[in-house]
């Protein structure tokens, strides 16, 4: 599904990424690792399309196209996904109508008819089930006046509406109490399917208990210095980074 | 970041739709003003004498006055000597007496900008008066009014139908000593709506009347007049557009809401005039005088404005609150893109006790357009317990625009409430990367931002406006992210 090869990234002159590779086959969930500063958000953002980054070598194939030829709008059409560190507010748009475009849009592009009004109210009261969130919370506009944890939430709850093929969560368990971690991790967990691929991007092993890796990478300064199974993760939580790092450099 | 940027810009500012010109014989004075101008213009109309006498008195006041520059607007010098007075379409003998002798060609002008006269085809529940450059040109469901009791028709009509209803309102609210462009329309103006609802009616449809400028280099004034009567109320809408054309042309009209004991007026105003290239070259400038007159107690005047169009827009739809316990209310959305100019917002006087009065702001700039609010409250010592709440809000798109708000507060009445929100915000890379990643177009998302920033105010107006209310800011902000 996703092929990233030799990935150089760099922001204004300065290099972050340094040569990334990863393969991520459909069905799989990678969970990229790493301490503060390896470039862990800078991956996720290149591959949404953010603006502001040069990527300077490499290359990063989707679904057999070229990902960086792609407009970022193209790129959520075509089934990219990115759960949002920090998610925007947007005073005045509601949550149900940011849904509805924002589906349409999608649907638009493979051809299909727009949802009409009970379609997507059939999907909607499914998919807010499924993250434990409140009907009201559809009017009430864009993360405004959100706590930390219903904005991570209203993200699954976009990515569950959306129905991606490469979900990028970026930091989603960042912020969230053991609850609200539950009930976004149920959330992810019931959208794994054979045809659908994860990249986690955490800083730490906890959200690996509740959704369970096929794969674990360990980004330091810009590379991946290690990849293994789960077990890679409870390494890391017991020695911490520093081993890795060390070893990078060395 | 530049690109995002870049596409703001280019987001913002796509090509104005109602700029076609309509190809019409018509009756025009030649350029100038003078008193014999005005003569001939009220001999054309068959006016009655104290009209000629009012517009003769405006102009010889006019002439003292000079052109207002504390807006904050900037154009060159008008040289009125240079602008036709008149333009009408050139009437086949005695002038249309129903729909079906209106020209073919005019009805068909209407159907393109979407405004069928064919009271059929007409959604039920709005009656038109369309005015195309100095005339009225076709009023739709009169009889239907009628039979309400409400009158519904062109202003030169009024003054042969009902000259005393005229002379006792029209100047009542809006003097002809009011302002430059106030004295400058009562003495040219030429046509415009006049509404009468009389006592205990409630309108039975949606009222409103269409502004076209067709002919060139030919200024439109108009006037409209609306009274409510005691506890009668009235809806009453108002669309502008105009042909694309390098010079700038003016707009000047004036109009008066006078609502009587109990009555409510609510009037909505969709303009769209051409706003000039995106080089800032031509369109309408846009000097307008609304003021309405809650003269009688428990009345309600309510405006509410979407202002997309014009060069340069300078107007503040105000409100009067002498009766008791009366109400205004001014919900504002102006939209300034490319190298437009707005200097708009409203006054709220306070004269009788417990009068109320909202206004509500909505601004937008981008492009490199500058938008200003300019609004006072005024609390008279009478005025016991009076209340005011203004919230003025302001979205910049892109980094080349301004937004300016002046608010004016004056109270004399120490038991008076009055509190002004201010808030000023631009949308930011993360919001439009954000409604990209999720599928949406950069121009779809700024359109979706800036409708969710107008909610409070299109949530006023009447269904069908709101509708083109909105899809026309997403046409007036087209190319400004690309």
């Amino acid at each position: 599904m996703l092929t990233i090869e030799n990935l150089h990234v760099s922001i204004e002159d300065k290099q972050i990424l340094k040569g990334i590779n990863l393969e991520v086959k459909a069905g799989e969930v990678h969970a990229i690792m790493g301490p503060n500063g390896s470039g862990k958000s800078t991956l996720s953002h290149i591959l949404a399309g953010k603006p502001g980054y040069t990527v300077t070598q490499g290359s990063i194939t989707y679904l057999g196209k070229d990902l960086l030829e792609m407009d970022p709008e193209i790129r959520a059409r075509e089934g990219v996904f990115l759960a949002f560190q920090y998610p925007v507010e947007i005073p005045g748009v509601s949550n149900i109508y940011l849904l509805k475009a924002a589906l349409n849009a999608i649907r638009k592009h493979h051809g299909l008819d727009e949802a009409d009004a009970m379609d997507f109210l059939k999907i909607i009261k499914q998919k807010t089930a499924l993250v434990e969130m409140d009907q009201e919370f559809l009017y009430r506009s864009v993360n405004q006046g959100f706590s930390g944890g219903e904005k991570k939430r209203n993200e699954i709850l976009q990515m569950a509406v959306l129905e991606p093929k490469l979900c990028i969560l970026d930091e989603t368990d960042s912020g969230l109490d053991i609850d609200a971690l539950k009930v976004v991790a149920n959330g992810v967990n019931s959208l794994r399917s054979p045809e659908r691929s994860f990249v986690m991007i955490t800083h730490y092993q906890r959200l690996l208990d509740y959704i369970k890796p096929d794969y674990v990478h360990v980004l330091a300064d810009g590379k991946i210095v290690r990849s293994g199974g789960p077990e890679l993760a409870l390494e890391l939580e017991e020695k911490g980074y520093s081993w890795l790092e060390e070893q990078a450099v060395a | 970041m530049s690109t995002s940027a870049q596409q703001i810009e280019n987001l913002i500012g796509q090509e104005y739709k109602q700029g076609f010109v309509t190809d019409l014989e018509t009756e025009s004075f030649a350029p100038g003003l003078n008193e014999d101008v005005v003569r001939r213009l009220s001999a054309i109309k068959n006016e009655p004498a104290f009209m000629l006498e009012y517009r003769l008195k405006a102009l010889r006041h006019w002439m003292t006055m000079k052109t207002p520059e504390w807006a904050f607007v900037k154009f060159n010098p008008i040289d009125y000597q240079t602008i036709s007075y008149y333009s009408a379409p050139k009437k086949k003998e005695d002038g249309p007496k129903s729909l079906d002798e209106v020209d073919p060609e005019l009805l068909e002008t209407y159907k393109k900008l979407g405004i069928p006269l064919d009271e059929q085809e007409r959604l039920a529940g709005i009656a038109v008066d369309a005015v195309f450059d100095s005339v009225s040109v076709a009023t739709t469901f009169k009889g239907k009014l009628k039979e309400a009791g409400v009158i519904f028709c062109p202003m030169s009509e009024a003054l042969q139908e009902y000259p005393e209803l005229v002379e006792q309102y029209l100047g009542s609210v809006v003097p002809h000593t009011d302002n430059f462009f106030a004295a400058l329309n009562a003495a040219v103006f030429s046509d415009g709506s006049f509404v009468y609802i009389p006592k205990g009616v409630r309108c039975p449809m949606e009222l409103s009347t269409y502004f076209r400028i067709n002919a060139a280099n030919t200024g439109q004034f108009e006037r409209t007049l609306i009274i409510a009567d005691e506890d009668s109320h009235v809806s009453y809408l108002e669309g502008c557009t105009a042909p694309m054309r390098d010079e700038n042309q003016l707009h000047a009209a004036v109009v008066e809401l006078i609502a009587l004991e109990n009555a409510e007026i609510k009037y909505s105003t969709v303009q769209n005039w051409y706003p000039g290239d995106k080089d800032g070259k031509g369109g309408i400038y846009n000097f307008v005088t609304k003021r309405a007159d809650c003269r009688g107690d428990n009345s309600k005047v309510s405006w509410t404005q979407v202002e997309t169009g014009s060069a340069i827009t300078w107007k503040y739809p105000s409100c009067i609150l002498t009766g008791k316990n009366s109400i205004g209310e001014f919900y504002s959305v102006a939209l300034t893109n490319n190298y437009q100019q707005a200097d708009t917002g409203t006054k709220m006087i306070h004269i009788g006790e417990n009068t109320r009065s909202t206004i509500i702001s909505k601004g937008i700039s981008a492009g490199k357009a500058q938008n200003t609010y300019r609004g006072l409250v005024k609390v008279l010592k009478g005025a016991k317990n009076a209340r005011n709440y203004t919230q003025c809000d302001s979205l910049l798109v892109g980094d080349k625009c301004g937004a300016h708000t002046f608010p004016y507060i004056e109270v004399k009445q120490p038991s008076a409430q009055v509190e002004h929100e201010a808030t000023t915000s631009k949308i930011s890379e993360d919001q439009l990367f954000f409604c990209q990643q999720r599928g949406l177009s950069p121009e779809d998302a700024v359109s979706m931002i800036v409708n969710g920033f107008c909610k409070e105010v299109f949530k006023e107006l009447p269904m069908e406006f709101a509708v083109e209310a909105q899809a026309l800011l997403g046409i007036s902000l087209e190319g400004s992210v690309g």
